[in-house]
């Protein structure tokens, strides 16, 4: 008895010591051993405004919301700052690639953020499936959503595809058409290149099947710095609605454009840099009535309170599409490792399946896709408001006929 | 037809502008220089600077800009194409070497550029209300963009045919060999030659300014488009670049509305192309 | 014997390397391999006579987007064989044309000619396929890309060893010095250069079809990237573009910075790229070989 006494009482004490020697050294993890969080996003190069809008300043404004909170929580409450690794892969696929399996072979960091851009990702997603890391695609596009998610179940798709804009933007035109403020001619112009094609391709069967006729449907190469005689041709078209599946350059140059024609259809639709925060200065201080790609619901005091640390972080609001997508993917990836640690199998998981509490509302991914989106938004008294889909919470009625520049 | 015309003209005005500074620095200078449209852009970026951030109008900028420009070209050329030209016995050997010089500072400035003013794609809003030209709405700011070509091409033009100093730039052009013979340093003409081409890029810069949307890295479309009027209007040939220019806008916007939007940018290249190879002079220049 | 020997002993340990390195040990080592390729093929033709073309991502981008537009549907050989007949007969169509252009028409050409096929494969996508992005969804491993790339390497050198010892190699060199004087010696101008051209073209296009498995999307903005044709000419002027190594030399040391820059310094990185031009065109324009020749002869003769 005595003996299993001294022995129980011994191992009580070998015990006591060890787990007091974990701790010790956990603490002292915490505070030597950060996270390594790494990414390769373009700073330079043909990608590098899209990144320096919508990936970049929300990389860093989440590290330093975390870090500022005393970094990342593990699933045992302790809590581990993070550290960046940051690569440019100089709008290069080649770049990326090298400058990922860096990351990953050499640098060995727990964690790879996904850079900017549809095709990008698209060249990432092999590698983050061979490496094992999950990818938060914030910032593609794609139509192949579902059959990347087959293809690499790590992969998270979180912008949807370009058929989801493209019915969204119908969907809010047909409310106008059956009420009578618009007629059934709709000039369309898009540019040439991945998103501009994916959209148009998938929107004109979807006009013509709620009554549209495409009075005037061309496409224009990327770069096109001249749009008078586009729009000019548009105008004399006789259609009510015009929508570009623009890129910033285009959608920038369309709306000084029509500005300056006195060009005023009762629908005026552009794509990507609509919902940028230079736009209401592109359009002269009067965006109002402008319909675009996106839409946040701007009045929940969550993105309000995002937009205003926003502001204050990198010194301009974020765009109002992909920027708060961008920002709760992170919060995800953050509550998602409070729960579960860093473990990327584990992660990856949890992500997939994990209800996530983010700016933009309670999220949960269907079959690795983030369907829970806007795809319509209009500008209302200065802020860009969701309009569509219609019945999603936090919709605005749209304004048609949008009025006069 | 008539709407064609007239947004034609007046976007090739813009064209023309571009074109004349680097036509300059080409012909005069001997420089081929790829940094144009970034030395374009440093000028649109300081007038967006200068108007956002003390409210200065572009066209009141652009008596501080285009001066600055010359400086600028003034201090380019003696520090860093001087030493080119000063080491090559041959023309090849200089295009060559221009070509590559000017390609490092391409990187150069657009490097400089992206950190100083960021990715962002950036434009103002000054006097783009239309203006109607015989029943053609045309922004105002077009229309100033496409004043400043024809009063800036016309000086030129008139400089470069009546004026002493005129024809000893032309004297260069011609013949760089001789020149020296009959007492022209011709060192001193293709400084001056090459900060007019500056001060030109400058102007332009001011006018994209007042009427484009553009980013740091966009700077090469300027110089490819000029690089295709010059061609097109025949090396150092000031009043072929201005028709050129003007012709090249007429064509992009004929395409634009009768063929394909799409094919805009191809038909312009393959122009070029059918130039260079059919009269690589140039259109108006003397085979 | 030694002469084919070291550079054979070479070649074994460079393929035998991939099992040594990491992963991203291995993707610097296909970067490193796809320049020394680019520059060698480069050089091959704008070596030596002098013709600076920028036109190096027209065959590269064409290369790989023969790739993806055939990857399901032909054998990979056959993709690769498919691809470097497309380069082949697109060179001979811009040889014949343009190879009487000279000096900055040339170069200026070249440039406008990466464009023109950007555009017009682009327009082509849209307009008739509606389809622009395509994926290559090839399973080749990155051991596989490197040994390809490692071969054609070996091929472009072996073959620029070869042609400098032929006919065809002293009139590239007589058409890089005088061209009038290359005609009043009976050399055929028109067709040396095009030949030239071509196999340049052809190595330039391979490389493209070879890497672009790595890259699983390919759109023509993707592939179509000018920053590969600037990167090559200033590799292969770095290390004398009239060597047989001297562009392999440039390439491997050059890409080495570019990838450190970028790692190190991203926000500044086209800062540093642009002073390294400069300094390359103002310190060594006739390539490091040449520097180092000079070199060695000074000392000669101070010792002399």
């Amino acid at each position: 008895m005595t003996r299993m006494t001294r022995r129980g009482a011994l191992r009580i004490l070998a015990l006591t010591a060890s787990s007091g020697l974990a701790l010790a050294a956990g603490t002292a993890t915490a505070q030597e051993d950060p996270v390594t969080i790494g990414y390769a996003v373009a700073r330079t190069g043909a990608n590098a405004t899209g990144a320096g809008i919508t990936t970049i300043p929300n990389y860093e404004l989440w590290v330093r919301d975390v870090n500022e909170a005393g970094g990342l929580t593990m699933p045992d409450g302790s809590q581990r700052m993070i550290e960046v690794i940051e690569y440019d892969d100089r709008s290069s696929n080649e770049d990326l690639v090298r400058a990922i399996e860096r990351l990953a072979s050499q640098d060995e960091v727990d964690l790879i953020l996904p850079p900017w851009g549809t095709g990008s990702n698209l060249a990432a997603a092999p590698l983050f499936a061979r490496f094992g890391y999950p990818q938060l695609a914030a910032t593609s596009v794609t139509d192949m959503a579902p059959q990347f998610a087959d293809r690499w179940d790590r992969s998270f798709w979180m912008l949807g595809g370009g058929h989801d804009y493209a019915s969204g933007l119908v969907d809010v035109l047909k409310g106008a058409l059956d009420a009578g403020t618009i007629n059934n001619q709709v000039a369309v112009v898009s540019v040439a290149d991945g998103f501009g094609i994916d959209l148009i391709k998938a929107a004109r069967p979807a006009f013509e099947e709620a009554g549209f006729e495409l009075v005037y449907d061309e496409t224009y190469p990327l770069g096109t710095s001249d749009f008078a005689a586009i729009l000019s041709e548009a105008q004399s078209s006789g259609a009510d609605s015009f929508v570009a599946f623009s890129y910033p350059p285009g959608s920038f140059g369309m709306t000084k454009t029509a500005q300056s024609m006195g060009y005023n259809p009762a629908v005026f639709y552009v794509g990507v840099g609509g919902a940028f925060p230079v736009y209401p200065d592109i359009a002269n201080g009067q965006p109002d009535g402008v319909m675009a790609v996106g839409g946040v619901n701007a009045d929940s005091p969550e993105i309000q309170d995002y937009f205003e640390r926003h502001t204050e972080f990198v010194g301009q609001p974020p765009d109002s599409w992909a920027s708060a997508i961008t920002y709760a993917s992170l919060e995800m990836l953050e509550q998602a490792i409070e729960r579960v640690g860093l473990d990327k199998e584990a992660l990856s998981e949890e992500l997939a399946s994990g209800t996530f509490d983010t700016i933009i509302g309670e999220v949960q991914l269907e079959n690795n896709q983030l369907r829970d989106l806007w795809w319509v938004g209009q500008w209302q008294d200065g802020a860009f408001r969701a309009v569509g889909p219609a019945d999603k919470d936090g919709a605005v009625a749209p304004v048609i006929p949008k009025p006069d520049w | 037809m008539l709407t064609t015309l007239i947004l034609g003209l007046v976007l090739g005005g813009t064209y023309a502008l571009l074109a004349l500074g680097l036509t300059l620095q080409y012909g005069i200078a001997r420089i081929m220089n790829l940094a144009y449209g970034e030395l374009t852009l440093i000028a649109a970026f300081v007038v967006v600077a200068a108007f956002q951030a003390a409210g200065i109008p572009p066209l009141a900028a652009l008596i501080a800009v285009v001066p600055a420009g010359y400086a600028l070209g003034w201090v380019l050329y003696t520090v860093m194409m001087r030493p080119l030209v000063a080491r090559s016995e041959s023309r090849g050997r200089l295009e060559i070497d221009s070509i590559l010089a000017t390609f490092g500072l391409l990187f150069l400035i657009q490097g400089v550029l992206l950190v100083s003013f960021g990715a962002n794609f950036t434009s103002i809003s000054y006097l783009d209300r239309g203006v109607n030209v015989f029943g053609v709405s045309v922004a105002l700011n077009r229309l100033i963009a496409f004043g400043i070509c024809v009063v800036a091409a016309g000086a030129l033009i008139w400089a470069l045919a009546r004026t002493r100093w005129g024809l000893v730039m032309r004297a260069v052009a011609l013949t760089p060999g001789s020149a020296p013979l009959v007492g022209i340093d011709v060192n001193r003409v293709a400084r001056q030659g090459f900060a007019l081409g500056t001060a030109l890029a400058a102007a332009g810069g001011v006018s994209v300014a007042m009427y484009q949307t553009f980013s740091a890295t966009g700077g090469v479309v300027f110089t490819m488009k000029a690089l295709v009027i010059v061609i097109m209007g025949g090396v150092g040939n000031v009043a072929g670049a201005l028709i050129a220019g003007l012709a090249l806008g007429l064509i992009e916007t004929f395409v634009s509305t009768t063929i394909d939007p799409g094919l805009t940018m191809a038909a312009t290249f393959l122009i070029f192309l059918i130039v260079l190879l059919w009269r690589p002079q140039g259109l108006f220049g003397r085979g | 014997m030694t002469r084919l020997l070291l550079p054979l002993a070479g070649l074994v340990v460079l393929a035998a390397l991939p099992g040594f390195v990491s992963e991203y040990g291995l993707g610097l080592m296909i970067g490193a391999v796809t320049y020394v390729t680019l520059a060698s093929a480069w050089a091959l033709f704008s070596g030596y006579t002098r013709y600076i073309s920028l036109a190096t991502v027209a065959f590269y981008g064409t290369g790989a987007y023969v790739v993806a537009v055939l990857n399901e549907v032909l054998p990979y050989p056959l993709v690769l064989l498919v691809a470097a007949l497309i380069g082949g007969a697109m060179a001979l169509v811009v040889g014949l044309s343009t190879l009487r252009l000279a000096g900055v028409y040339f170069v200026i050409f070249t440039f406008g000619l990466s464009e023109l096929v950007r555009q017009l494969i682009t327009w082509y996508e849209v307009n008739v396929t509606g389809t622009l992005g395509r994926y290559i969804f090839l399973d080749i491993s990155a051991r596989g890309i490197y040994w390809q790339m490692l071969a054609l390497a070996a091929v472009t050198i072996g073959l620029t060893a070869w042609i400098h010892r032929r006919p065809l190699g002293l009139a590239l060199r007589v058409v890089g010095d005088d061209e009038t004087v290359a005609a009043h010696s009976g050399i055929n101008l028109a067709r040396t250069k095009l030949i030239a051209f071509v196999l340049s073209s052809v190595i330039l296009t391979l490389a493209g079809a070879i890497v672009s498995p790595r890259w699983v999307y390919v759109e023509p903005s993707i592939v179509f990237n000018p920053t590969v044709s600037f990167l090559t000419v200033i590799m292969a002027l770095l290390g004398g573009a009239n060597r047989l190594v001297g562009p392999a030399l440039g390439a491997v040391p050059l890409f080495l910075t570019f990838e450190w820059l970028s790692a190190n310094f991203p926000d500044t990185y086209s800062i540093f790229m642009g002073l390294l031009f400069i300094g390359v065109v103002f310190a060594l324009p006739e390539g490091v070989l040449a520097g180092v020749d000079r070199l060695r002869a000074r000392k000669l003769r101070a010792a002399a």
